[in-house]
């Protein structure tokens, strides 16, 4: 035997995990609404998704099937380390396929493909206090929420378009949960903002230092923040995905050689790769197989 | 001036464990009416100002508001979030030190548009309107409506709070010592601004001093406290020209001699 094998089923003790049970319950009562918990030391530093881990650990059963994701891929040192870590503390199912997934655990995308019902994406939030841009103090931004004085989040808006003419905010663009609670979606892009939307899956987000968590239930309300007159709007870009052709996905910029060669491709690599197994080409891959 | 008092003040004092903040005041503020509020530091001048725009709490007495429904409310019952509404709406403070009362590192259009945006205005266009015609009566270039407070002057600063403050046309403003860290010749500049604002808006406005030449120039009434009391309170004229108790005396005499 190993010596993990003194561990508990991922990782934490049952008490500690029931304690997060409790915050993630009182999360989802309240939508938005960021719950303080007791965070523990997790075998890996802050910044690495500590707060995530814990809430994965405490919702994981063995007949769970995860997947995570860092930026879109599976493939990235922290995804891959972060799956290993519930490989040998749970040993439960791992995959890259969403549509397999029961419990997908991110840091900044949400999948292209919409989720469903029975699914949870876990979020793991640096900051999550969308106030503290402009109000660092703890007590007056938590008086903010209780008493849902939010003209603040609008005056970080009005700056941004002051000074670049439009609302430049591409990351961490603040929402507002069921008419109530703004919150700070964490560093995913604005582009994945409308699939908080209504999701049909449970959104849950640990911020492990900072010691809060706070859910989206199914079927919520999420709505960007704005003006009238500069409506919240997603990124666009100019081609579809250079490998598997996808429009309207997220796609992040690959350098290809030094002389200036590049192209964009789905950030979500899952995706993209179910994409061409269904024979779905982009101009890139297009190129190679008439090499071939 | 109308017939009721906006603020109904009534036997207020506070104590700050056994010393003495201020004690047993009393008072009506009309609206559009200007009150100073005199005395020489440690008075208790700045104590009734916090406990009469709710900063503070009092302990005894009763500070009530006629609320824009025309209905008076007691200011220590009435709930949070209602308090800090009226405080941002129908209410202004300026601060001594402009950097209480702005933020320094948001622009000055944002300074101004702040309120607008609390209370649910979502049209940029509006706000950016409006904060350019707030800078333009408080006398600040609308070239400097990206600049943050930081970059500005203290009389500039002083002027940006003011504009801060008067954006959603409250009906009372507190000030404490508005005057109070800047030299002479941008004290005379700001106080002319405020003249003329107070007159042009119908604002009601408690103003803390211990400069008489303010609140002669400012004021249509004057308290003067002494040890935390009220001792004399008139016109401002008759209260300059003419005062009664020996240490208004001293006070008015000590100013004309410096
Ligand atoms: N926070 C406080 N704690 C204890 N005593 C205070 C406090 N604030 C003011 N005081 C005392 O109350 C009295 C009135 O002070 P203050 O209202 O600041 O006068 P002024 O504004 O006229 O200078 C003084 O004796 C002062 O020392
Ligand atoms: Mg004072
Ligand atoms: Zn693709």
């Amino acid at each position: 035997m190993n010596d993990l094998a003194t561990y508990n089923f991922a990782y934490l003790d049952e008490q500690t995990k029931r304690m997060i049970r409790r915050a993630i319950l009182k999360a989802i009562a309240i939508p938005g609404y960021q719950v303080p918990f007791a965070s523990r030391e997790m075998p890996m530093p802050y910044g690495w998704g500590t707060g995530g881990v814990q809430v994965t650990a405490s919702i994981l059963g063995p007949k769970d099937v995860l997947k995570v994701i860092d930026q879109g891929a599976d493939d990235t040192t922290n995804a891959v380390s972060i799956r290993a870590f519930f490989q040998k503390v749970a040993d439960v199912a791992v995959t890259t396929k969403t549509k397999e997934a029961t419990i997908i655990q991110t840091r900044h995308r949400i999948p292209e493909e919409g989720l469903r019902e029975g699914q949870t994406l876990v979020y793991q939030v640096p900051i999550p206090e969308p106030l503290r841009f402009l109000e660092p103090r703890e007590t007056e931004t938590r008086k903010m929420h209780a008493l849902e004085e939010y003209g603040l989040m609008h005056v970080k808006l009005y700056e941004d378009i002051a000074r670049n003419g439009h609302i430049a905010t591409t990351y961490a663009y603040p929402v507002k949960v069921e008419g109530r609670y703004v919150m700070d979606p964490s560093p995913t892009p604005k582009f994945d903002n409308p699939k908080m939307h209504m999701s049909e899956a449970l959104q849950l987000f640990g911020a492990g230092r900072e010691k809060r968590i706070y859910a989206v239930p199914p079927y919520t309300e999420v709505v960007s923040l704005d003006f009238d007159d500069h409506p919240f709007e997603v990124q666009k870009f100019d081609k579809p995905c250079a490998l598997c052709g996808a429009e309207n996905v997220y796609l992040d910029e690959v350098v290809l050689d030094d002389k200036g060669g590049r192209m964009f491709v789905c950030s979500d690599t899952d995706h993209c790769e179910d994409r061409r197994d269904c024979g779905h080409a982009g101009h890139m891959l297009a190129r190679q197989e008439a090499a071939e | 001036m109308s017939a009721v008092p906006l603020l109904k003040v009534n036997d207020v004092s506070k104590f700050y464990g056994s010393r003495i903040g201020c004690r047993n005041v009393s008072f009506d503020l009309f609206s559009g009416e200007v009150l100073a509020i005199v005395g020489e530091s440690g008075s208790g001048k700045t104590t009734l100002l916090s406990c009469l725009s709710t900063r503070l709490m009092p302990t005894s007495g009763i500070v009530e508001y006629h609320m824009r429904d025309g209905q008076y409310r007691d200011l220590a019952r009435m709930g949070e979030a209602e308090r800090r509404f009226l405080m941002r709406t129908d209410w202004g403070f300026v601060h001594q030190n402009p950097a209480d009362g702005l933020r320094m590192t948001v622009s000055a259009g944002a300074n101004v548009g702040e309120r607008l945006m609390a209370v649910g205005d979502r049209h940029y266009g509006n706000i950016r309107v409006a904060a350019s015609d707030w800078l333009e009566r408080v006398e600040i270039g609308i070239d400097r409506i990206d600049d943050q407070p930081r970059a500005f002057s203290g009389g500039m600063r002083q002027r940006l709070q003011i504009a801060r403050n008067l954006v959603t046309s409250p009906r009372l403003v507190f000030m404490d010592e508005p005057t109070g860290g800047l030299d002479v010749s941008v004290q005379a500049r700001l106080l002319d601004l405020v003249r003329g604002l107070v007159h042009d808006l119908g604002l009601a406005a408690i103003i803390v001093t211990h400069d008489l030449a303010v609140a002669r120039l400012l004021s249509h009434r004057i308290m003067v406290m002494k040890d935390g009391a009220v001792i004399e309170q008139g016109l401002t004229d008759r209260v300059l020209d003419d005062p009664r108790e020996p240490y208004t005396q001293l006070l008015v005499s000590s100013i004309l001699q410096v």
